[in-house]
């Protein structure tokens, strides 16, 4: 039997990176300052309070429809979705229901099965955000939960895709395209904490449909996906079958759990909200001059810099890197593209995830030093590794930064360090050439290789490589290495 | 003139106050020193706004609506908050949590709703002006019964901003007065655009009223002199009417059918916003604390069954139902499509006459505990609610007596000429005063 076929298809909240909330004048900028600090009678829904659209909301939701390729209605709504909940100042939340802003669009991302896939979008809406609940003490003692409004009222757009997705990676790939999309076009900022949400739709053909909300990272959209597959496939197999359900994730655990009970059987009773008048924008989308998007700055990054179509993939996937890589290489005068390229793409994407840092924290001035230093040989890749995870170990600590120059000079690790220098009489006095030096320690620390290596065995001889290197710190050019090496070998068979 | 203060201890015999500001400050202006009193589900900063329901008892607004605010910025001392139906639900203002106001015309009685605090405060002469509002008759109703003057205007030509939503698509804040003139000058500072209300509209007040009515056409619909009207009221109308004649009007017999939906209309309508409306007041933030113990599902509804009079959970309860999955459609849709119905027969009506006059209210007012059953009141809003429906402009002005009460004169206008109302009413008031 041919493998389970799965369906997933996303609902994404996104938070408009507006300055203002969507029916008030208070600021969108409350991370950082007291609970209830950034309210007004509008957001804490007041009796006798009204709501006024912020109009910026409504040019930042239409960018993304334009990016996203859907249409913007000639007429479109609001309307009230009536629920209880301590977090829901006025117990409805204004969003917009049968008549949304845009309709039907699609979103390219790189398919499982290679190539460009379309995510067909359904529709895109406008919304505002409840306020946040803050749950003090354990559940034995002292529960209580506070309310902060400072939330209520900021705008969200939610997307929602076609169940187009095939496998739990697909819908990541979505998520970072969208996510990507919505940073150029500047609406949106991913670095805030809870400015996307995610519930998914997941079904395995032919079976029920299973609603996960209450995702709230990109990796879990992942994570709770092959969980439910999983689970889903295991019911399936077992001869079970698959309950339409709605199911809350649980990040901490990895893990669905069914949300049936009283409480989540929400009749909304949508109806038009009296208070704000139909909106007639679709003749803004004409205005509307979208900037360059991420396919088209992954094609640039291509033929411009000659990346390789991975690399421009990763390193256009995100704004602040595409940004980042631009300002390291700019007009090129040093000819570091190549090697920018693969040294951000693939070295310091790793260096900084392994370290949960931004490429914000990056400083470009001391990167491109980096990169110079390398490109002049000045010295090797292994070192060039060691000084920047100097560079950002000193960032992340908030020590005083160094430049690249001045730790190869602490660190000690110039090429020339340990390199043969006939210039510098390393000839005349063989004995005091630290590289030599180390050969020789290391072929007498090490007779059975050196025997394997007489034997034939290639593997011996990159043991005796690796154990050079340890000696030299990374220090040694490996080519160098590799000749000094085989002379020495050679002159023992002697 | 900043910085003054009048005194107001009133005889409130008939409790048309549920609070009353002995010092009541006020600066310069066009209002300067003149007492107004304000409808209490008007939000007031610094003064207790209830809406008359046990659930608001404490609820002190940090904010001024903002009608208030252009009070106080008009020189107006704001003496009290009025009397009201729980939150404007009722034509009798029989529905307060804190106990019905009396008709000063016959304490027997009640001074219709649901500002009926506002009318019977203006009627006993505690106060020249006041503000109401009007959802389904709200002002007009109670003018009539207490024998004064009160404007429902055009939807949108007053902010609704601080009004504490019954039903938002319906309702206007209006002023209410002793004349025609006063009713005028109150209109003159509450009428205007406000950024806060999206739904009001750039038409501010300059108006005086005029006498004149030569050459203007009347419309006299057939519905407001049919069954369900008492015919002493119809009779006193129709006296009214034939001294507009008079002056120089010419009536032209129209009718508005789609009036056999309107009260059904209406109702849903504004069963279904209250329902939404209604729903924030949990126990959490206002009202009596919720008990803790219980999961807080149980704990919101026991708030509520507890703090909400019967009139308002039964609002509640047919709105909510109306709403509800696969009623939608049945009830709330068809509502919009019977009032577009009603604002349709009103435009091709307006397209022949100027104006259209009848009773405001088929009765003379109702004896207290007389409307017990809850479909008797509704059927006494039948000709007032249709002006709600079709956001229309609507005087009341007092034109006689029946049974020794009076009786109300009703004139509605196209949409926003208020101040053509205005002027057919002030020709009447002149000729008879």
């Amino acid at each position: 039997m041919a493998e389970e076929q799965v369906i997933v298809g996303l609902e994404v909240h996104c938070q408009l990176d507006t300055k203002s909330k969507l029916f008030c004048g208070c600021s969108t900028d409350y991370r950082s300052d007291a609970p209830n600090t950034h309210v007004c009678p509008v957001c804490l829904g007041l009796p006798g309070a009204m709501p006024v659209l912020n109009k910026r909301s409504i040019e930042y939701a239409m960018r993304v429809a334009k990016a996203l390729n859907c249409s913007v209605l000639p007429e479109s709504e609001f309307s009230r979705k009536n629920y209880f909940y301590p977090d829901l100042d006025k117990a409805y939340q204004i969003t917009q229901y049968d008549k949304p802003l845009a309709e039907g669009g699609y979103l390219e991302i790189e398919g499982d099965e290679g190539g460009e896939k379309r995510i067909r979008i359904t529709r895109i809406h406008v919304e505002e955000d409840p306020g946040r609940l803050v749950h003090m003490g354990t559940t034995e003692r002292g529960k209580y939960s506070l309310v902060d409004y400072n939330r209520a009222g900021i705008p969200l757009i939610e997307i929602v895709s076609e169940p187009d997705m095939r496998s739990p990676k697909e819908a990541r790939k979505f998520l970072n395209k969208l996510r990507a999309t919505l940073e150029y076009l500047s609406v949106f900022d991913s670095e805030k904490e809870g400015s996307l949400r995610v519930d998914a739709n997941i079904s395995i053909k032919g079976s029920e449909r299973v609603e996960v909300k209450n995702i709230s990272s990109y990796k879990g959209v992942e994570k709770a996906l092959l969980f439910e597959i999983t689970r889903q496939k295991s019911l399936l197999r077992r001869g079970q079958k698959v309950d339409r359900e709605t199911r809350h994730y649980l990040e901490a655990r990895g893990v669905t759990q069914s949300s049936r009970s009283k409480e989540q059987e929400h009749d909304y009773r949508y109806f038009p909200e009296p208070d704000l008048r139909p909106l007639h924008v679709q003749s803004w989308v004409d205005g509307i001059v979208l900037p360059e998007l991420p396919d088209a700055r992954r094609e640039r990054f291509i033929a411009q810099y000659g990346c390789s179509l991975n690399h421009a993939r990763t390193l256009t996937g995100e704004l602040r890197l595409a940004n980042f890589f631009e300002k390291v290489v700019g007009t090129d005068p040093r000819g570091l593209a190549t090697l920018a390229d693969t040294w951000i793409a693939d070295t310091l994407i790793g260096e900084l995830n392994y370290r949960n840092m931004s490429i914000d924290a990056v400083d470009a001035a001391g990167f491109t030093e980096l990169l110079t230093l390398l490109k002049e040989g000045t010295i090797t890749d292994k070192s060039g590794i060691e000084v920047l995870r100097v560079m950002l170990d000193q960032r992340l600590n908030n020590q005083p930064c160094e430049m690249p120059s001045a730790i190869v000079d602490r660190l000690n690790v110039r090429k020339g360090s340990f390199a043969v220098n006939a210039q510098s009489g390393a000839e005349s006095h063989p004995d005091l050439d630290p590289i030599r030096t180390s050969i020789a320690e290391v072929l007498n620390e090490h007779p059975a290789a050196v025997e394997d290596v007489r034997k034939g065995k290639k593997g011996a001889f990159n043991f005796l490589i690796g154990q050079l290197m340890k000696k030299t710190r990374g220090c040694a050019d490996p080519a160098e290495l590799n000749r000094l090496l085989k002379e020495e070998l050679t002159k023992k068979e002697v | 003139m900043s910085g003054h203060e009048i005194t107001f201890e009133p005889d409130d015999r008939y409790n048309a106050f549920l609070t009353t500001c002995r010092k009541a400050p006020h600066s310069g202006g066009k209002l300067a020193g003149v007492a107004v009193a304000v409808k209490d589900n008007i939000s007031t900063r610094g003064i207790e706004t209830t809406c008359a329901s046990k659930i608001l008892k404490g609820y002190i607004p940090p904010y001024d609506a903002h009608v208030v605010e252009l009070l106080r910025q008009s020189g107006a001392a704001i003496v009290g908050k009025t009397n009201m139906d729980e939150f404007g639900m009722g034509t009798t203002t029989e529905n307060s949590a804190f106990g019905p106001t009396l008709n000063p015309g016959d304490t027997g009685r009640v001074p219709g709703g649901s500002s009926g605090g506002s009318a019977a405060a203006i009627a006993a002469g505690m106060v020249r002006m006041a503000l109401g509002t009007d959802t389904g008759g709200s002002i007009r109703c109670p003018a009539a019964f207490c024998g004064i003057v009160g404007l429902k205007p055009t939807y949108g030509r007053v902010s609704r901003y601080g009004l504490i939503a019954y039903a938002n698509s319906l309702e206007q804040i209006g002023p209410m007065g002793r004349t025609v003139t006063d009713v005028s000058t109150l209109m003159g500072v509450i009428a205007g655009h406000d950024r806060r209300d999206s739904t009001s509209h750039n038409k501010p007040w300059t108006h005086t009223p005029r006498a004149g009515i030569k050459g203007l056409k009347i419309g006299i619909p057939q519905e407001y002199f049919g069954a369900g009207v008492d015919p002493k009221v119809a009779a006193v109308v129709n006296k009214a009417i034939g001294r507009l004649e008079e002056l120089g009007a010419t009536t032209v017999p129209c009718s508005i059918p789609s009036m056999e939906y309107a009260l059904a209309a209406y109702y849903v309508t504004c069963t279904c916003e209250a329902s939404s409306n209604l729903a924030r007041f949990d126990g959490v933030r206002y009202g009596p604390a919720a008990d803790l113990k219980k999961s807080w599902h149980e704990a919101f509804r026991d708030v509520r069954r507890a703090a909400f009079g019967t009139e308002v959970r039964r609002r509640i309860m047919l709105g909510t139902y109306a709403l509800s999955s696969g009623y939608y459609g049945k009830y709330y849709a068809k509502a919009q499509i019977a009032r577009e119905n009603v604002k349709k027969d009103f435009a091709r009506i307006f397209s022949e006459v100027d104006v259209i006059a009848g009773p405001t209210m088929p009765t003379i007012a109702f004896k207290l505990g007389e409307k017990s059953d809850p479909l008797s009141m509704y059927l006494s809003d039948i000709l007032t609610v249709p002006v709600n429906l079709a956001g229309i402009p609507a005087i009341s002005v007092p034109c006689g007596k029946a049974g020794g009460m009076p009786v109300g004169l009703q004139i509605m206008g196209r949409p926003w000429e208020d101040e053509r109302v205005i002027d057919v009413a002030y020709t009447y008031e002149q000729a008879v005063t």
